[in-house]
């Protein structure tokens, strides 16, 4: 076994669905604090990269490691059960549609998993609800159902639900793709201040100006491989690929 | 003999006492209806065919035959295996077991009509598979079949008559006894007829308060 190195480390990561290989061999280190944007066509295996991290979407080959723990360990079920329940603890995931529980209220939505993982008291929830709905500017809804708010303000509460783990890594699955344009910004804000606190993020989006303005690095993939990765001015500014370049041209295009 | 409602007033304490069993009696199979009904969705659809497979052949049987034999059965037939059941327990039994698995059918379908979104939601956050089914699909799965299961257990208070045969002196076995005695037959079965409509309607109300306890959440 060798030694981690990074926060996060995705190591030879392999994954098919029968003879469809969605995932190919792709490796990729996220330091401490570090935001990683990943940015790609529709069925480059975006998403599935992003879920094997949680293990949502079990790899078949490779390792995720968090912060010197080996997420998809190989333990007989009962105990992996437990392992990687424990893990998801420590790594939050936001979805593009939202995925807030309908049956609950907003305060609810916060504070179920705390409670019922963390044991925490019913004075501690509601502290912890009021915290987190503050920090993403949804506190006046706290006592609110998710049918009864926008697009917009589900995702911060989702965010909120998620941050209420304390996690040590967030996940965002194009959290703004489901928005009407107009509600996508109060979202952003949301996770630009997310980036100056220093939370260790890594973000699949299809807003290219959002991934250069708060993003460390920027992995392009297709096809189930990393084509190009580096900083944001240089994925952007001057790929060295050909395939990042026509991807790069045809979102313009599609954006005009 | 003409019609003489004036043969009801001596038999009102019969009456009311089968009032009173009829309601106990449907509460009680409602509640095992219910929550046996959520119990059978759950294995039907997560548990391992060892357990699965034996129970979908038992609710199978509760579902194909006539409630009327189950409740024979029960009643008469367990005791010759050694299983004495008092009339009401086994009138429970019989009527909570033959709604649960008509209740688990629409809820089952209810739970796979949720989003998968909600399960993966759940266990992203780290519950487990169990806690993610309590807490997440099954209450959005029951909210969603309220007004079905609400039918269901309209179709129960009726269907409650038939235990009058096994013995438990609900509604329509106290209206028989009345007729025993006074050989007034359509008097106390419109009796019994109006004070079934009036339980109904209480059932009803009560069926409605739930459903509107769930109102905000669409
Ligand atoms: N459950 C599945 N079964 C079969 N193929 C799948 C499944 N999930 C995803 N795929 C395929 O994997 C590829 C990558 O999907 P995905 O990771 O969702 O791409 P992206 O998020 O980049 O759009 C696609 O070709 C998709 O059709
Ligand atoms: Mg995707």
């Amino acid at each position: 076994m060798t030694e981690t190195k990074s926060f996060v480390e995705i190591r030879h990561a392999q994954k098919s669905y029968g003879t469809l290989e969605v995932l190919k061999d792709i490796s990729l280190n996220v330091e401490r604090g570090q935001i990683v944007a990943i940015i790609g066509p529709s069925g480059s295996g975006k998403s599935t990269l992003l879920r094997a991290i949680n293990d949502l979407d079990p790899l078949t080959g490779g390792e995720v490691w968090l912060d010197g723990v080996q997420v998809n360990k190989n333990l007989p079920h009962n105990q992996y059960e437990k392992h990687i329940n424990q893990m998801r603890q420590d790594i939050g995931m936001v979805f593009q549609h939202f995925n807030l529980f309908p049956h609950l209220s907003v305060r609810d939505n916060v504070t179920m998993a705390p409670k019922l993982l963390k044991k925490i008291s019913d004075k501690e929830a509601d502290k912890l609800a009021e915290e987190q709905l503050d920090h993403v500017g949804m506190l006046e809804r706290i006592d609110y159902y998710p049918a009864q708010l926008s697009g917009g303000q589900k995702q911060r509460v989702a965010i909120a639900r998620a941050l209420a783990m304390k996690p040590k890594l967030m996940l965002f699955d194009e959290a703004t793709s489901a928005l009407d344009p107009e509600l996508v910004e109060e979202v952003n804000l949301v996770m630009k201040k997310l980036a100056q606190e220093h939370m260790t993020m890594i973000i699949v989006t299809h807003e290219m100006d959002f991934a250069a303005s708060v993003c460390d690095r920027v992995l392009f993939m297709d096809k189930g491989v990393v084509v190009e990765e580096g900083p944001p001015e240089q994925v952007f500014k001057n790929p060295t690929q050909e395939r990042t370049r026509n991807f790069l041209r045809k979102h313009l295009e599609g954006a005009k | 003999m003409g019609l003489d409602f004036s043969v009801i007033p001596p038999f009102y304490g019969t009456l009311l006492l089968g009032v009173l069993w009829t309601i106990a009696i449907t509460a009680a199979s409602a509640l095992l209806s219910f929550f046996g009904g959520i119990l059978l969705a759950v294995i039907a659809l997560y548990a391992p065919a060892i357990i699965r497979l034996p129970v979908r052949f038992i609710a199978w049987l509760f579902m194909g035959t006539p409630l009327l034999l189950q409740l024979f059965l029960i009643y008469f037939g367990l005791v010759q295996i050694g299983i004495d059941l008092p009339a009401f327990v086994a009138g429970v039994i019989g009527l909570g077991f033959h709604f649960a698995v008509y209740n688990s059918e629409l809820i089952q379908t209810a739970m796979l009509a949720v989003d998968k979104g909600q399960m993966e939601a759940a266990r992203t956050l780290g519950l487990s598979r169990r806690q993610a089914l309590v807490k997440v699909v099954v209450p959005q799965a029951v909210r969603d079949v309220l007004p079905p299961i609400g039918n269901n257990m309209i179709a129960l208070l009726k269907d409650s008559a038939l235990v009058s045969v096994i013995g438990v002196s609900e509604l329509t076995l106290s209206a028989q006894r009345a007729i025993g005695q006074t050989y007034r037959a359509f008097e106390f079965y419109a009796a019994a007829a109006v004070l079934y409509y009036i339980i109904n309607l209480g059932m009803e109300a009560v069926i409605r308060w739930f459903e509107n306890r769930n109102r905000l959440y669409r």
